[in-house]
This record gives C-alpha cells, sequence and structure tokens, in this order.
C-alpha cells in the first residue's frame, strides 16, 4: 500500500515535470523565466560578493588574478544576459497577453523554444566553470585578448556560444511579442490605449530585433576566427579589432534600453496604481518612449571616445547622446506629475518605483557627464562609470524589477508577499545599493581604473574601497530578505483575490493566478486604465462566456531543439564534429516537426469561477 | 639624473597621486573643468528633482481611510513644454565647451619637439624617443612646461594610456596608430596605469611620467645615448657576463653592449628608474632580488619566466642592471 502510495507519488512528480517541460502557456513560460533568470541573478550577486570581498583592502590575496578576470566576466556576462534581461522577459510574459486581453502570445511553441534556448545558453556559460575556465575577457569580450592567440582554453567558446545561443532566443522572444501586441489585442485595445508597459515590451521587441544581429555577426566572426582560423580581428592576417567594438556596441547600447524601457513601462503602471491617477501625460511617454528607442541606435560610439575615431565623429556622438537626456527628462517629470495630487498608498511596490526616481536621476545626470567626450577620456573605463552603469541597472532596472515582483507576485501565485518583510527588504536593499555605488563614483576620479584586481595603497583609497564593500554586504542582506519573502509568501502568504490593489488594467481583471485560457470572456476596453473603468461604469454589457475556448497543445519538441544546440555546442567546443552534427541533427529534427506537425490543439470550457 | 634627483622632485606625497581631480597640465585641467561644469550643473538637476519629487511624495501620501483620488490631472501643456525646453537649455550649456575641447585638446598634425611612441605590450610599456633616437620602458622622462606628442600602439592587445593627472585615456590599438599630448606644468613624477583590461597583468601595468628640466632631461638623453658600458665592480661584471649566458640578453636590450633582445623592456639606463616590475615595486637591490627570483609570483601573466636563478647569480645580475646608468 505504502509502496504504491510511493509510486503514484513519482509518478505524479514526473507528470508535474513533464507538463512544465512541454508547456506553451505564455504564465507558465514566465513562471519558468523568472525562476531560472531569479537563480541566476543569486549566482551573479554571488560573483559580485567576491569581486567586492576581493577589493575591501588594497594589495588582498582572496582570488588571483586569473579567478578575478573570470568573476567579472561571469558577473557582467550573467546579470545582463542570464539575469536581468529574462527577469524582464518573464515578468513581459507573465503579464503582457493579460494586459492586452490575449489568451496566450502569438507562437507559444515560439515562445518556449525561446525560454529552453535561454536555458541552454545559461547552462553552457555555467558549466565552463567546471570544463576549463570560465570566460575571462569581459562581458564585452574585446579583440584581440579573446581571440586564440591571447586566450587559448575554451572559456571564451563558452562565451561566444552561450551568449549566441541565448540571445537568437531573445531575438525570438522579440519577434514574438512584436506580433503579439500587433496583432492579439482585445477589442478596443486601440494603441494609443495600451498600458504603458505594453508600450514598452512593443518597443523593446523592436530594439531586441534590430539589436541583436549585429552581435550575432560579429560572434559569429570571433567564433569562425577561434575555431576556423579566420582572421577577421587577427591583425598580422589584416584583421581589424576595433571592428568588434563598433559591432559590440552598435547592439550593446541599445541593449541598455532593452533593460532599461521595460522598467520605465513598470514604474509608469506601478506609480499610477499607488498614485490611484491616470498616468501624466501618457502621450508624451509613449513618445519619449519611441525617441529614446530610435537614439538608443545613434549613440554606441560615446562607449569609445578613447579609441581614437577623431573629434568630428566624437562630436556627433556626443550631441546625439546628450539629447537622450530630454525625452528620459520628460518621463520623470510625468512620474514626479503622476503622484502629484493623488493619494500615494506607500506600498512596498510603490516604495522601490519611488526610490527609482532619485536614483535613476543619479545615473541618468551621470550618464550626460560621460557623454562628454573630453570629461568621460577621465570616467572611461574607471569606476566612475562602474558607479554610473550600477545606478542606471540596479537603481534603475532592478528597483524597478523588484517593484515589479511586490506588484505582480499576486496575480503570478495567487498570494500576497509580507509588507513588513518588504519593508525590510526595501531599506536594506536601497542603503545597501547607495552605501555600495556611490563612493564608487570618488574612486574612479580619484585614479583607480575598472577591472584591476587589486590596488595599491598608495592611490588612497583603501578606506572607500572597503566602505563600497560593506555597502555590497547590506545590500546581500536585503536581497537575502527578499529570497526569504518568496519563500514565506509561496508557503502561507495570504490569498490575494484577483485584485489586491485596485488596479487599472485589464491583468486585475481574472482570477489569480489567471486561468489557462487567461479570459472566460473576451474583455471590451472602451479607454485607457481599462479596468479602471470598467470598475466604475454602471453599464454591465459583457460577451457572452466563450464555451470553446482553443488552445496550442503542449509539446516536448522545443526542449527537444534547444538541447540539440546545446549539445551541438558542447562538440564544438571540444572539437568534436560527430556530437556537433549529432546535436544540430536534433534541432533540425525539431524545426521539420514544428513545421509539418498539424497540432489539433485542444478545447477548454471555462469553470463557473474562471468564467466570473 | 640619478635616482636622488627623482627622488627630490617628489615632494610631499599627495593623498590621491593618480586623481583626475588635481591636474598638472593643460589636457587634465581642460577636462577637470568641462568635469566641474558638467557636475555642477547636474548636481542642480538632481537637488531640483529630487526636492519636487520628496515634495510630492510628502504632500500627497495618503492618510488612513482616504483613498479617492484628489484629482485626476493628465495633462498640463505648458508644464510639459517648460520641462523639454529647460533640459535643452542646460544640454547646450554644456555642449558648447565640449565640443570646443574636442578639437582643441586634438594633437595638431605636425609633432612638435619631443615626440614619444608608446607601444603597449603585456604588460609593460615601451616608449621610443623616435627624432632623439632612444628607447626605455614604464617611466616616460619629459621636459616640463612643454608639449609632449605621443603616437601610440600596441604589440598585441588593446591597452589604454591613463596618467590622469596629464591626459585622459587615449587607446593603444594593435595595428592603428593613435596621437595625443601632454604637457606638465610643474617638475614631479606624475602616475597613471594602463585603462583597458588586457590580461592578468593588467592591474599592474604602472606608467609613470617624470617631468624634469631642460637641462636634466638633455643630460638624460646624453646619457641614454652614451651609457657607461662596463661595469666598475667585478660582481657587476659577473653579472654582465651572466646577463648574456643565462638568457637575459635574449629578450632585453642594452644600449652600447652585444644585448640586443627585442621581446622585453629595454634596459639601458635601468640603475636611473624609480622601480621596476612595469612600476610594481620601488627599484631597490632588494627588490630585484626578489623579481629575478620569481616574476611571476610579483607580476601575475609577465611573460618573464622564472629562470631558477641560483643565489649568486641573482646578486651579480642584481649588482649588473643596478650599474646600469
Amino acid at each position: 500500500m505504502a509502496m504504491a502510495l510511493g509510486r503514484a507519488a513519482t509518478a505524479a512528480v514526473r507528470l508535474r515535470a513533464w507538463s512544465w517541460l512541454t508547456t506553451v502557456d505564455h504564465k507558465r513560460i514566465g513562471i519558468l523565466y523568472l525562476v531560472t533568470s531569479a537563480f541566476l541573478f543569486l549566482v551573479g550577486g554571488f560573483e559580485a560578493f567576491l569581486i567586492r570581498l576581493q577589493l575591501i583592502r588594497p594589495d588582498n590575496h582572496l582570488v588571483s588574478s586569473a579567478m578575478y578576470s573570470q568573476l567579472f566576466t561571469m558577473h557582467g556576462t550573467t546579470m545582463i544576459f542570464l539575469a536581468v534581461m529574462p527577469i524582464l522577459v518573464g515578468f513581459m510574459n507573465a503579464v503582457m497577453p493579460l494586459m492586452i486581453g490575449a489568451r496566450d502570445v502569438a507562437f507559444p511553441r515560439l515562445n518556449a523554444l525561446s525560454y529552453w534556448m535561454y536555458l541552454a545558453g545559461a547552462l553552457l556559460l555555467n558549466s565552463s566553470w567546471f570544463l576549463g575556465g570560465a570566460p575571462n575577457a569581459g562581458w564585452f569580450n574585446y579583440a584581440p585578448i579573446s581571440t586564440g592567440a591571447y586566450n587559448p582554453g575554451p572559456g571564451i567558446d563558452f562565451y561566444d556560444l552561450g551568449v549566441q545561443i541565448a540571445g537568437i532566443g531573445t531575438l525570438m522572444t522579440g519577434i514574438n511579442f512584436l506580433v503579439t501586441i500587433l496583432a492579439m489585442r482585445t477589442e478596443g485595445m486601440s494603441l494609443m490605449r495600451m498600458p504603458l508597459f505594453v508600450w514598452t515590451t512593443l518597443i523593446t521587441s523592436l530594439l531586441i530585433i534590430f539589436a541583436f544581429p549585429p552581435l550575432t555577426a560579429n560572434l559569429f566572426f570571433l567564433m569562425f576566427d577561434r575555431l576556423a582560423g579566420t582572421a577577421f580581428f587577427n591583425v598580422p592576417h589584416g584583421g581589424d579589432v576595433v571592428l568588434w567594438e563598433q559591432l559590440f556596441w552598435t547592439f550593446g547600447h541599445p541593449e541598455v534600453y532593452i533593460l532599461v524601457l521595460p522598467a520605465f513601462g513598470i514604474i509608469s503602471e506601478v506609480v499610477a496604481t499607488f498614485s490611484r491617477k491616470p498616468l501624466f501625460g501618457y502621450a508624451s511617454m509613449v513618445w519619449a518612449v519611441e525617441v529614446i528607442a530610435f537614439l538608443s541606435f545613434i549613440v554606441w560610439s560615446h562607449h569609445m571616445f578613447p579609441v581614437g575615431l577623431g573629434p568630428t565623429v566624437n562630436t556627433m556622438f556626443v550631441l546625439t547622446s546628450m539629447a537622450i537626456a530630454v525625452p528620459t527628462g520628460i518621463k520623470i517629470f510625468n512620474w514626479i506629475a503622476t503622484m502629484w495630487g493623488g493619494r500615494i498608498q506607500l506600498t512596498t511596490a510603490m516604495l522601490f518605483a519611488m526610490s527609482f526616481i532619485p536614483t535613476f536621476v543619479v545615473g541618468g545626470t551621470s550618464g550626460v557627464m560621460t557623454a562628454l567626450a573630453p570629461a568621460d577620456m577621465q570616467f572611461h573605463d574607471s569606476y566612475f562609470v562602474v558607479a554610473h552603469l550600477h545606478y542606471v541597472l540596479i537603481g534603475g532596472t532592478l528597483m524597478a524589477v523588484f517593484a515589479a515582483a511586490y506588484y505582480w507576485f499576486p496575480k503570478i501565485t495567487g498570494r500576497l508577499m509580507s509588507e513588513r518583510l518588504g519593508r525590510w527588504n526595501f531599506w536594506l536593499v536601497t542603503v545597501g545599493f547607495n552605501v555600495a555605488f556611490l563612493p564608487q563614483h570618488f574612486i574612479g576620479l580619484w585614479g583607480m581604473p575598472r577591472r584591476v584586481y587589486t590596488y595599491g595603497p598608495g592611490l588612497g583609497l583603501s578606506f572607500w574601497n572597503a566602505l563600497s564593500t560593506v555597502g555590497v554586504f547590506i545590500l546581500t542582506l536585503g536581497i537575502l530578505v527578499m529570497v526569504m519573502n518568496v519563500v514565506h509568501a509561496l508557503r502561507r502568504g495570504e490569498a490575494a483575490g484577483p485584485d489586491p490593489w485596485d488596479g487599472r488594467t485589464l491583468e486585475w481583471s481574472t482570477a489569480s493566478p489567471a486561468p489557462p485560457y487567461n479570459f472566460a470572456r473576451l474583455p471590451r476596453v472602451r479607454g485607457r486604465d481599462a479596468f479602471w473603468e470598467q470598475k466604475r461604469s454602471t453599464e454591465r454589457e459583457l460577451w457572452p462566456v466563450d464555451r470553446h475556448i482553443h488552445l496550442p497543445s503542449p509539446t516536448p519538441v522545443p526542449a527537444l531543439m534547444a538541447l540539440g544546440l546545446l549539445v551541438a555546442a558542447y562538440g564544438a567546443i571540444f572539437r568534436s564534429i560527430p556530437v556537433v552534427a549529432a546535436g544540430l541533427g536534433l534541432t533540425v529534427y525539431g524545426i521539420h516537426r514544428s513545421m509539418f506537425d498539424v497540432d489539433p490543439g485542444v478545447i477548454v470550457t471555462p469553470t463557473e469561477e474562471g468564467a466570473a | 639624473m640619478g635616482p636622488s634627483v627623482i627622488a627630490g622632485m617628489a615632494g610631499a606625497p599627495l593623498r590621491y597621486p593618480q586623481s583626475a581631480l588635481a591636474p598638472a597640465g593643460p589636457v587634465a585641467r581642460s577636462e577637470f573643468q568641462l568635469i566641474q561644469l558638467s557636475l555642477v550643473i547636474m548636481l542642480g538637476v538632481f537637488v531640483a528633482v529630487t526636492a519636487a519629487f520628496a515634495y510630492t511624495a510628502v504632500r500627497y501620501r495618503s492618510r488612513p481611510g482616504n483613498l479617492a483620488p484628489a484629482s485626476a490631472v493628465d495633462e498640463n501643456r505648458r508644464l510639459e513644454i517648460g520641462w523639454t525646453l529647460v533640459p535643452l537649455i542646460l544640454l547646450v550649456v554644456m555642449a558648447v565647451p565640449t565640443v570646443k575641447d574636442s578639437y582643441a585638446l586634438t594633437p595638431p598634425d605636425t609633432p612638435r619637439v619631443v615626440d614619444v611612441r608608446v607601444i603597449g605590450h603585456q604588460f609593460w610599456w615601451e616608449l621610443q624617443y623616435t627624432r632623439l633616437g632612444v628607447t626605455t620602458a614604464n617611466e616616460l622622462v619629459i621636459p616640463y612646461g612643454r608639449k609632449i606628442d605621443l603616437s601610440l600602439t600596441s604589440a598585441d592587445v588593446i591597452h589604454s594610456f591613463w596618467v590622469p593627472r596629464l591626459a585622459g585615456k587615449t587607446d593603444l590599438n594593435p595595428g592603428q596608430l593613435n596621437t595625443a599630448w601632454i604637457q606638465a606644468d610643474r617638475p614631479g613624477v606624475y602616475e597613471g596605469q594602463c585603462a583597458e583590461y588586457c590580461g592578468l597583468g593588467h592591474a599592474n601595468m604602472h606608467i609613470r611620467v617624470v617631468a624634469v628640466t631642460d637641462r636634466e632631461f638633455a643630460r638624460w638623453v646624453d646619457g641614454m645615448r652614451h651609457p657607461r658600458v662596463t661595469p666598475a665592480s667585478a660582481l657587476a661584471k659577473r653579472g654582465m657576463a651572466l646577463f648574456g649566458q643565462v638568457g637575459c640578453s635574449s629578450c632585453h636590450t642594452v644600449a652600447g653592449t652585444r644585448f640586443h633582445g627585442q621581446l622585453g623592456p629595454e634596459l639601458t639606463g635601468m640603475g636611473n628608474r624609480a622601480t621596476i616590475a612595469a612600476g610594481t615595486l620601488t627599484n631597490t637591490p632588494a627588490h630585484l632580488r626578489r623579481w629575478l627570483a620569481n616574476p611571476p609570483a610579483i607580476l601575475p601573466g609577465s611573460t618573464m619566466p622564472d629562470l631558477h636563478l641560483t643565489g649568486s647569480q641573482i646578486s651579480a645580475l642584481t649588482a649588473y642592471v643596478e650599474s646600469l646608468r
């Protein structure tokens, strides 16, 4: 009897694992993204912790120079490609289709493939620690230090193929979300009625589609150089090392906005909801996002002022870079104006969204300073830039991610996170972050370059570096409180109900968590803040409940295709053509199945509760 | 010029010897002025925005039991035009000197009196005074008060030349030649280091600019052109013989001798330099002994191998290298 029960339980676990492996539901894929990226965020954070521990005092010998370069490379690569970007994609998956009143994304299978490719890239990159050493040429991976002549170990191959596989997955996400938003909005959801988070998802998708191809090309060039002996970056054979820099930053600067625009969207939702007011200046907010996105493609050389492109080129990029401050300023002012005259509720989500405003202004203003080419000759590659970019990516994006986590956690899980722990989480993160990174502006101005594993006591920076490390200790505590809060909420969190915040947008109009078909009856939209208006309208004109909802059936093929690429990548890294062929064969088989399989789908009838 | 001269010039040690906020030449000063201007304007922006934010947050904090929205204003044309125009004006104020400086700080096409070819290596600086026919490493001796032209390139990966008190960064790209100029207003030693990640020794790739009077500079050049070739002491003589036998000369050059290695730093006048190992250690016999005993232990990634020298070989080589003046 006991054995039979045990067997049944194992079978149930197996069934659950299988259902996650084969899911094509955007909400479950969103959860997969969020769980994976949160874990990788902790990994990247641990790497940062070791970096700061090494720099706590001058001439420290905690880690070697070789280990340090792997740590800062993996920290940057993990945070940008494997943690923060996929966390944002996770939230987009979880709520964007709900916000536009859709039943799923346009291409559910492609969506699953994106996630599995991201996971494959993440596994590949992180397995490098155990298979001959992690990449060690920085997240920017400049040539020629990343070429075979100066870096013969497998680390750079892991970087090249890991980022390539995850990156192509992201590219497909961009296409998927673009089509979803343009084609699958519910009736009445015109473009200019879309929530700002949907707008930023749309524009971010465009950025992804245009920004990732130069990176893809660059990674292919480097792969050819390393595997096949071509000479794209081999100077003695006529290669050009600045080519890598140009292509990398043509991708790299839009990438910054891929990480920041969704944050703008989150802040817009959270600030409006907890000010209990419509967003101020909606049209100018949309316009600002579009202008920022356009400008982001013509500013990349501000990452390259000391490269020697000459005063004319530098001046052009100075002017375009400075121009970004105008639309960004408009957004900041609009958020403050949204709060003006409101009833500001200081929930944890709102606290994070509000603290975004001053910290992002610090990152934005130091960004304007680094745009001034002659001044940037001093800032460039110093700790001033480290401070600047962390004010943008932690003070900006991560604050928004925390706000989004507290805001949407009840919608995703059906439970509320603790507000008491939330307050500890907020204050520890805010204080720790500022103590860690504010001094780094001065550490840079006083002459400390980036990416040095050690510094002498003679620089006069021992105290400030120690202070910065103490800040990271506090920040780490804050993150641990967040982890506690999530675990606590999943186990014993209060039930949230469909609309815990008196929300304004459509995701709050359905159950928490939303049923597989999202809406029993598709919502009809009559204006911005569709759900807010609906709650206050006396009219009750409803669609009939949809009795036969057609959903795509689960499939293991996307996971199989990603597995094929993972196998092929290991084959390439360890130079085994049969393994490459086997892996690619598996992927091609998956492509074939995806093209010619006929999916009858499943017909779902909503339950009464879901139809409410 | 001997080490005593260099030591005498050092003066009181600075609290931040590598600070971009303590400019000591016209290039760094222009950059510093722009840093100051932008810092003041940006602090003003930060204070104004944060004050508006904090006032709004406090004034409109919800009181218990009052959740009805107070107003639903979501547009104000004049306000929006205002906060578009004001930042635009502030940007123009910063853009004008930025563009002016970008051109003004570019070196002219015709080189000036002293021009130095700076070649980056993993992990040291080769310094060729092209018109004076002198080559040295890691310590750039210049006459103060004069514009010095630099042309920069790399023998391997990308490096970046950064001596914050004299000038911001210029990259050293393999296969390309960049130009820059520096000038030191007063005699002294100006600390700098490589600013582009270049490998395991990146953190230890220091550069020192030693600014001296015209007369001292002329004497230094003369000394480098006509170095003392045969050492005086017997120990140093033995060191010179070993230099050719144990492998030193396959990488290092000493002018006036038969040692013409090309891979490592030039050692002509090494006894006069203030530091060894790309500025990581001060130039004392004790440090030199430690260095010769095992270079990669002091500089991770150093291409100079541990030659497994005996104690007496190290003593002799130390005496020889210290005698190179």
